[in-house]
């Protein structure tokens, strides 16, 4: 199992570890619970050096870039991330990922971490294909450090250590500057549905922002947070994750992402999803909300009227919300909001309610 | 850290208990280890009263945000009461899990089941490999 830059300071912090995507990981500190209302309230720091890092770089990057993603990076702006989808042939989802412009012909993708090494393949095949010589394309997934700090007070926190100014940052949008006087990156984003920041610099001084951060937002009511918090935030804030809701079977337009894919472009797998978008989907990924008791977990069976209609791809009790809140496919009969839908939970079927997405969304001052 | 294991019962290897009320009567629970390792116990679904278990077989189920979990009898015998105020306050459990946290009581079909079960100290130990 690999371990992150941050490994040592989870012992210490007495974080309970698990295994994930090939990585030793904090699952919690505390309580998934505590860990989560803190976020909400005032902030959590995450430790994300698991996920991947590829940097694209050179006369031809942004076209390379533009063959394999469904999103359109035309227009993106130096300092603007845009959130796309790599797809394969089939139209299957191969990752979702972010993707910083740096530069003209300079790109830093953002990739999940059991995906990574599978992307880095893909967007090499592209290259070699297509015969983009002069672009260089670097796996610094190893050298480069990732923090994300997510919640209300995490600008007035992060001000405290970096030169950048943050306040008039916008959302999706980033900034070079540096944190504690260390290079790096900081955009404003998240997988929690709250303000905040994902934070990149040398993985070998990413420990330092880390303890720094710590110690000035801890008396802000900032607390360590470990993957079973990241996973109820991101559920309670209607965003997917990868192997749960999507893999290279899945399509975007069967999940939320069809706005994530521009046809009128050529790219692979776009002849793949015109044809679907012109003959619709037979399934889609909705949300719903148990009416009875029970948590309806990742791969829990769906019914309607009678029949086996989907599955379950995650499930949690959402904390903001007091209820238990999931993700499931279903057909395209019970994909309205309002639809009823029965789940089986250990042999017995539990009512829950399709939902709009998402469950969860923080009030803006 | 979790509470001292009370020394007025008997342990299962699955982290429940099993406190000897007399009369063929155990009132059982999950322990404070077991309520640490799951943490913030949102459902708990009980058997029903009358329900008849073996030893070592599934009576409840608790459900924490990470997990689903099986509750084992100790006992072999029949529910005769459980303790309600968990399907509403389930936290019960994370906050006194040997005390107001109880989950069922159980007439023993055979009281000297409880000698397969493990003490306090036994139960320590128990804990002691498994968590190293």
């Amino acid at each position: 199992m690999k371990k992150t830059p941050l490994f040592e300071r989870h012992q210490k912090l007495k974080a309970t570890m698990i295994e994930f995507g090939g990585w030793c990981m904090p699952v919690q500190y505390t309580a998934v619970i505590e860990e989560h209302r803190a976020t909400r309230s005032a902030a959590g720091i995450f430790d994300i050096c698991h996920m991947g890092e590829i940097e694209v770089r050179g006369t031809g990057a942004r076209d390379l870039l533009q063959s394999v993603m469904s999103r359109n990076l035309d227009g993106q702006e130096t300092g603007q991330m845009r959130l796309s989808v790599m797809p394969n042939v089939r139209g299957g989802i191969i990752d979702d990922l972010t993707v910083y412009k740096l530069g003209e012909e300079h790109y830093m993708v953002v990739t999940n971490a059991v995906t990574k090494d599978g992307d880095w393949e893909w967007i090499r095949k592209a290259q070699n294909e297509k015969g983009f010589r002069e672009v260089t394309l670097r796996d610094i997934s190893d050298a480069t450090g990732k923090i994300d700090l997510q919640g209300p007070q995490s600008q007035v926190m992060l001000q405290k250590i970096t030169l950048g100014n943050l306040a008039p940052l916008k959302f999706y949008h980033f900034m070079s500057t540096e944190v504690l006087g260390i290079p790096s990156i900081v955009s404003r984003s998240g997988y929690t549905g709250e303000d905040g920041f994902e934070i990149y610099a040398d993985s070998r001084r990413i420990g330092e922002i880390f303890d720094a951060l710590l110690s000035t937002g801890t008396p802000m009511g900032l607390k360590p947070v470990g993957l079973g918090a990241r996973d109820t935030l991101r559920i309670e804030s209607g965003m997917m994750l990868y192997g749960h809701e999507m893999d290279e079977t899945v399509t975007p337009y069967e999940v939320v992402y069809g706005w994530l894919v521009d046809l009128t472009k050529e790219f692979t797998g776009c002849e793949a999803l015109r044809k679907q978008k012109e003959e619709g989907v037979k399934k889609k990924l909705v949300g719903f909300e148990m009416i009875d008791r029970g948590i309806a977990r990742h791969g829990y069976k769906v019914f309607g009227n009678g029949r086996e209609i989907g599955r379950v791809t995650s499930g949690t009790f959402a904390p903001t919300l007091g209820k238990a809140v999931g993700f499931a496919f279903v057909d395209r009969t019970h994909d309205s909001p309002g639809a009823e839908i029965g789940i089986e939970i250990r042999g017995q079927q539990a009512r829950a309610r399709v939902v709009p997405l998402p469950f969860y969304r923080r009030s803006k001052t | 850290m979790a509470k001292p294991n009370p020394t007025d019962r008997k342990y299962t290897k699955e982290h429940e208990w099993a406190l000897d009320q007399g009369s063929g009567v155990v009132v059982m629970g999950i322990t404070d280890h077991a309520q640490e390792l799951l943490t913030d116990i949102v459902y708990v679904e009980l058997p029903k009263v009358g329900k008849k278990v073996k030893q070592m077989e599934t009576v409840a189920v608790v459900e924490s945000v990470k997990s689903v979990s099986d509750v084992y009898s100790p006992v072999s015998g029949e529910v005769i009461e459980v303790n309600g105020r968990l399907e509403n306050e389930p936290e019960l459990i994370n906050k006194d899990a040997f005390g107001e946290g109880w989950i069922a009581k159980i007439k023993m079909d055979q009281p000297a089941e409880l000698n397969n079960l493990m003490d306090a100290s036994g139960y320590e130990a128990l804990i002691k490999e498994t968590t190293h």
